[in-house]
Order: C-alpha cells, then structure tokens, then sequence
C-alpha cells in the first residue's frame, strides 16, 4: 500500500531525513518509535503533503501512485489520513460542516453520491457513538476550546468518518489518560481491516498495548535504525532509545 | 468643461435648479437648503488635511462631473435579481435617487405608519419634513452638505407610538443609466415612535457598469423604548462611489442595530454614527467588506454615549485581497454624564495579499469615571495551518480558502435574525470569494 524509497528530506537547509525505506502492506499496523526530534512528525507531514518541507530525493507511493506528486487535498481523497499531533482549532467552522463537507468531496472524487443532510448525520450519529463523541462536541468549531485529549479523540472520529486506506497517527496517544486512551485506540481497531493500513507514530511504548502494531520501525536522527516485531517496542521501553543509537554505527550526515 | 472645478460644478448646478423650481424657492424647506449650498461653498470636498479624511482620497471621484438623472425604466426581472429570495418584505424601489411607485410593493400598515416619498411628504406633509430633517444629520463635511442642498426625493418611514411594520422594509436602490455620469442622493427618513418597531434593508445595486456616485444621507430618529434594525447591502458595480452618511437619534430604552456589507464600489465611505441620548440605550454597529482589486472602503463610525446605563456593541471585519484597501475609524464618546456605559468595540482585518492595506484607527474619550470600555483591532492573514488542516480531509485549496474567510465573518452573519437574509448574504459572500 504505501512505500517509502530513500527519502531525504530537508528543512531551511537542515537534513532531518535521512533515506527513509517503509513497506506498508494492506492489513498491516505498523509502528514508528523514536526519540523527539528524530523526524516522525516530518515523516507523517511529508506523506500526507505539508508545505515547507524540501524533498530532495526518494519517493512515496500509495498503490504505486506518486504521493509527492499530489497536493494535500488529492492525496486525502487518494486515502490517504493524517491524525495531527497538534491539531488545529478553526474558529467560526462546526465539526459537522467541516466533516460534511470534506467526507462529500472524497466522494465526489471516488464517483459516489453526495451524502444529503439526513443520510450524513445518520452516518455521523453511528461513528459519534462508536468514539463516544456527544453533539455538543460536533456542534462546536472544530476543536475550538476542545481539551487535549477531546482533540484527539475528534481526529479518531474524523478518521472513522472518513474511512481512508492509509491513516498515519501522529502521537495520538500524548496528553490522553487511561480512559482517553482507550476510546481511541478502540476507534483504532474497529477502523482496522484487511483492506487498510495504519501507521502509528508514537513516542511510549503504551500505546502499542492497545494498537497492537505488526511490526516496530525506530527512527534515530531521521534513518530507520532498527525494525522488528512488536516485541521490539517492550525491548525499547525497558532498554530506552540509547541502546539502538548506541547499537548503531555513529555515522551522522550533517 | 473638464476644467471646471468640481465645487463650481456643483454650485452651477445648484443654480439651474433653483431656476426651475418657481414657488418652492419661497419655502422654509429650500431655504435649508439653500443654506446647505453656501455651506458646501464653505467647506468644499474634503482632502487629506481633513483628519476624518486623512487615508481616503476622493480625488477619483472628482474627476467626474456627476448630475442628477430621471428615472429610468427598469424590468420587473431587473428588480427580482435583487430581492432576498423567500423574505417577504415591503418593497420599495429608488431609481437613482427617486422614489418608483410603479415598482414598488408596500403592504398595507397599521393607522398612521407611513412609507411614502420624500418627495409626495414634502408637498402632503411638510410640518413632519421639516420637524426631522436636518436635524440629526450636522453638515460637517461637502458630502452631506451636497445631500441637503439637492434633496429631492427618497424614502420616509414614520411609524406612530405603540405600532410595528411587521415585515421587513427593503429600500431597494438602482443607480445608473448608460449614458452619463448618475449622481443619486436619496435623502431618507424614519421616524419611530414610543414602543414600535421597525426593520429595513438598504441595498445598492448598479443598472449599468459606468461610473456613478451615490451620495446618501439617512436620518433616524427612535423613540423611547423603540427598536430598530438597518441592514445595509452595498453590491454597486466596482466603477461606482458611494458616500452613506447615517445618522441616529436614540431616546431612553431604544434599541438600534445596524448592520453594513460591502461587496460593490470603487470607493465607499460610511459614515455610522449614534446617539444614545436616554438611559438604557442599546446600539450595536456591526459590519463587513470585502474588497478585492483596488477597492478603497472606508467605515467611520461614532458612538456617542451621551446618557448613563447604556450599552454599546461594535464589530467591524473586512477581507482584502488584490491591492484593495480598508480604513476603520471607531470614535466612541462617554460624556461626563454617563456613568455606567458598557461600550465594547473590536475591529479585525484579514489580508489576503501583501499588496492590500488597512488603516484603523480606534478612538476612545471618556469623561466619566465608572465605565467598561474596551476595544480591540487586529489585521493578519488566514492560518495556513487551518488551511492545511482542511485540505488535509480532502477539501480543495481554494475552498479551503472560502470556507476559512467565511468563518472569520461568523461573529458577524451571527448577528443576524434572518434566516433568509442570513442565507442570502451568505451566498452573496461566498460568490464574491469566487
Ligand atoms: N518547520 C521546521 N523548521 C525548522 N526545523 C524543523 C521544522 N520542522 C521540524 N524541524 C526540525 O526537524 C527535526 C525533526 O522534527 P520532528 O519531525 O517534529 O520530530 P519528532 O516528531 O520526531 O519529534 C527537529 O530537529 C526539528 O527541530
Ligand atoms: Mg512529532
């Protein structure tokens, strides 16, 4: 579903990635780790087409189809979906109109029908339960004055409404309690099929109970260092970040 | 006659009408505006040297010699363009600057509400004429000056104590002919008595796309415990000006809201300005632009709180793209006297280019002690994060754009009771982003 070539990719003249290599296949949760500053929240910007990044060489591809190509809107409806580590509040926009609108224009782009008013909130009403999403929430501005953790829960429910094939969830676990955490990560699981893919950028191990990855990438100074099963993930949190750098040669380019 | 001045111009003009009006040069109503004419000789167009006028230049404008022009015939489809689609209203049409009976729509009022011509109440009415008019509106600059002394024809709306026009007013009003430069100066006036209510749009609409200037003045008078609304809808084709000078009188208890959009016009310059002359007052001003262009809109606005226990509420935004500009100035006066004032005043900007421009300037004196004022002005762009954040679901850039601009006039279309308006204005927004 979505490979990553050999990507290098800069910011104002600075190297943060390195030559990322990823395979991701339908029906696979992967899982990226790694250190603040290594470049996962790069990774996830660059796949899903924020401005500001310098591609300076390798490729990205969703079903053989060149994402780097496409701008942010045309790689959404290509199924692509990021869930944004910090995401935005849009003063004055309601969560429904919002989700109403951008769910009609992946439809149009597929060739399906327009959700009228009646069928889209019958659809909405399902995912609100599922995430446990109440209607004072979707009648607000999106995520105005939303906590940290309702923030989050709302890009898992845009991320149900939506239905993509690939979704990136970029440290969707960070400011969520116990209870949070589990809301999300089961609106998670129930999105997961043996059609779609996830890729779960996260920076603690905890997560990973809930979402159970099939396989754990750790990303060190924008390179994949170290890749492996899930254990790979309970090796990092016991052992800490420290031991893949040590473990790797210390050859930095710069 | 291009080396004409434009002040002589005008004066010349003054003094072929007067040639040609006979008996009415006798009354008490052409002496005002007589004295309107020597006054505008007095004071002449103001420059950059008029603080009030200091970042709009109307140099543009006078390079054109404006007249006075008939009515012209207008289609029913022409007229059906511009109404709000489902509101029912009163209709009245002015065709630049006269009032059209044919056209016009006005159900049938209560005893004693009248919405009728300037023009038929002078000669039916002239006591009530003349009890109102030029008595709000100070002649303080050329433009109101000009108003007064040509004031022909326009829209009276009089409504007595305890009594409403339910439905809306819509002073629908057309400038244009074709052939030559059009000037319009409806001249209008509504009066509302203890305890009524009255609701009117104003809008503006251009029949051709030639230059042509609207120069209005609005005189309103509430009484006590009164409520009033003014939706004003500028849409002129982008070769007009306009000059709109409204002016409010508000007894104790009265409630006037006044809302202003503009879409349309090369240069526009509104003059909103109230007193709260009785406890207990309330005004809200609120109003939007958006320019695009070299468009040039000017809101100037003046609250004057002259009376204590009132309220005053303002919100001005404007969206510029292009080279347009924009200019706020938000005067708000607390007299000595009136204790307890709550006047709050926000003013947002957003530019859409770094070619376009705003100029704002809030302006605060209060002499009293115990008060809540606050006011606030900020100009900035639209949040690229927010517009990456949409087209990250899947919603186009341009869109994208829209429905961000759109959300930044929420607070704005909020105000507004309307469904139908509301929906209209909205649409006629969304078209103008396009
Ligand atoms: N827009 C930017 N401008 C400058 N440096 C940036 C920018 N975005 C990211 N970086 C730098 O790139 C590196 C990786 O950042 P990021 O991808 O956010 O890491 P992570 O998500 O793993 O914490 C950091 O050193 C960060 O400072
Ligand atoms: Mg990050």
């Amino acid at each position: 579903m979505l490979t990553v070539k050999d990507l290098f990719v800069r910011v104002e003249d600075k190297e943060i990635l390195n030559g990322i290599n990823l395979q991701v296949n339908a029906g696979e949760v992967h899982a990226i780790m790694g250190p603040n500053g290594s470049g996962k929240s790069t990774l996830a910007n660059v796949i899903a087409g924020k401005d500001g990044y310098e591609i300076t060489s390798g490729e990205v591809t969703l079903d053989g189809k060149d994402l780097l190509d496409m701008s942010p809107e045309e790689r959404a409806r290509e199924g692509v979906f990021l869930a944004f580590q910090y995401p935005v509040e849009i003063p004055g926009v309601s969560n429904a109109s919002f989700l109403k609108t951008a769910l009609n224009e992946i439809r149009k782009h597929k060739g399906l029908e327009e959700l009228d008013a009646m069928h889209f909130l019958k659809y909405m009403k399902e995912k609100m339960k599922l995430i446990g999403i109440d209607d004072k929430l979707i009648n607000r501005p999106v995520n105005q004055g939303f906590s940290g953790g309702e923030k989050k829960r709302n890009e898992i429910f845009q991320l149900q409404m939506l239905q993509p094939k690939l979704a990136v969830l970029d440290e969707t676990d960070s400011g969520l309690d116990i209870d949070a955490l589990k809301i999300v990560s089961h609106g998670v699981n129930t999105f997961r099929n043996k059609d779609n893919a996830v890729v779960v950028v996260t920076h603690y191990q905890r997560l990973l109970n809930y979402i159970v990855p099939d396989f754990v990438h750790v990303l060190v100074n924008g390179r994949i260092v170290k890749s492996g099963g899930k254990s790979l993930a309970l090796e990092l949190e016991d052992k800490g970040y420290d031991w893949v750098t040590a473990a790797e040669p210390a050859e930095e380019s710069v | 006659m291009e080396n004409i001045k434009s002040k002589d111009w005008y004066l010349t003009n003054f003094k072929t009408i007067e040639g040609s009006i006979n008996g009415e040069s006798k009354t008490p109503f052409h002496e005002l505006r007589r004295k309107a004419i020597e006054k505008f000789e007095e004071v002449d167009f103001p420059t950059a040297k008029d603080e009030d006028w200091k970042y709009t230049s109307i140099s543009e404008i006078l390079k054109y010699k404006f007249e006075s022009a008939e009515t012209i015939k207008v289609s029913k489809e022409e007229i059906n363009k511009h109404l709000i689609p489902g509101l029912k209203v009163n209709l009245v049409v002015v065709i630049n600057g006269n009032f059209s009976k044919e056209l016009s729509h006005i159900h049938k009022q209560a005893d004693g509400v009248r919405i009728d011509s300037f023009k038929n109440l002078r000669k039916s009415d002239p006591d009530l004429i003349m009890e109102h008019f030029g008595k709000h509106a100070q002649i303080d600059n050329g433009f109101v000056a000009l108003n007064t002394a040509f004031a022909n024809d326009g829209i009276v709306i009089s409504v007595p104590d305890n009594a409403a026009i339910e439905d809306y007013v819509h002073i629908l009003n057309l400038t244009g002919n074709g052939t030559s430069n059009v000037l319009s100066q409806p001249r209008n006036l509504v009066i509302i008595g203890k305890n009524s209510a009255v609701k009117v749009i104003e809008s503006y609409h251009s029949i051709s796309d030639t230059e042509s200037l609207v120069n209005v003045v609005n005189e309103v008078s509430l009484g006590e415990n009164s409520h009033f609304g003014l939706y004003k809808l500028q849409k002129e084709c982008n070769r007009s000006f306009h000059i709109n000078r409204t002016q409010a009188h508000q007894s104790k208890g009265s409630e006037f809201t006044h809302f202003s959009i503009t879409l349309g016009g090369s240069i526009v310059r509104n003059d909103t300005n109230i007193v709260l002359d009785g406890e207990n007052c309330t005004g809200n001003l609120f109003g939007l632009y958006l320019t695009e262009g070299t468009q040039h809109v000017d809101n100037h606005t003046l609250i004057d709180h002259a009376k204590p226990h009132c309220r005053s509420n303002e919100m001005y935004k404007g969206v510029l793209n292009d080279k347009s500009r924009g200019v706020f100035n938000g005067k708000v006066f607390v007299r000595e006297d009136a204790q307890k004032t709550n006047a709050y005043q926000s003013n947002k900007a957003i530019l859409l280019t770094a070619d376009c421009k705003v100029d704002t300037k809030p302006q605060l004196e209060i002499y009293a002690d115990d008060v809540k004022c606050s006011h606030g002005a900020a100009i900035g762009q639209l949040d690229e994060e927010a517009v990456f954040y949409l087209r990250s679901r899947g919603i186009g850039e341009e869109l994208a754009r829209k429905v961000l601009i759109r959300a930044f006039a929420n607070d704005i279309f909020e105000t507004l009771t309307s469904a139908e308006l509301h929906d209209h204005l909205n649409h006629l927004v969304y078209d103008k982003l396009k």
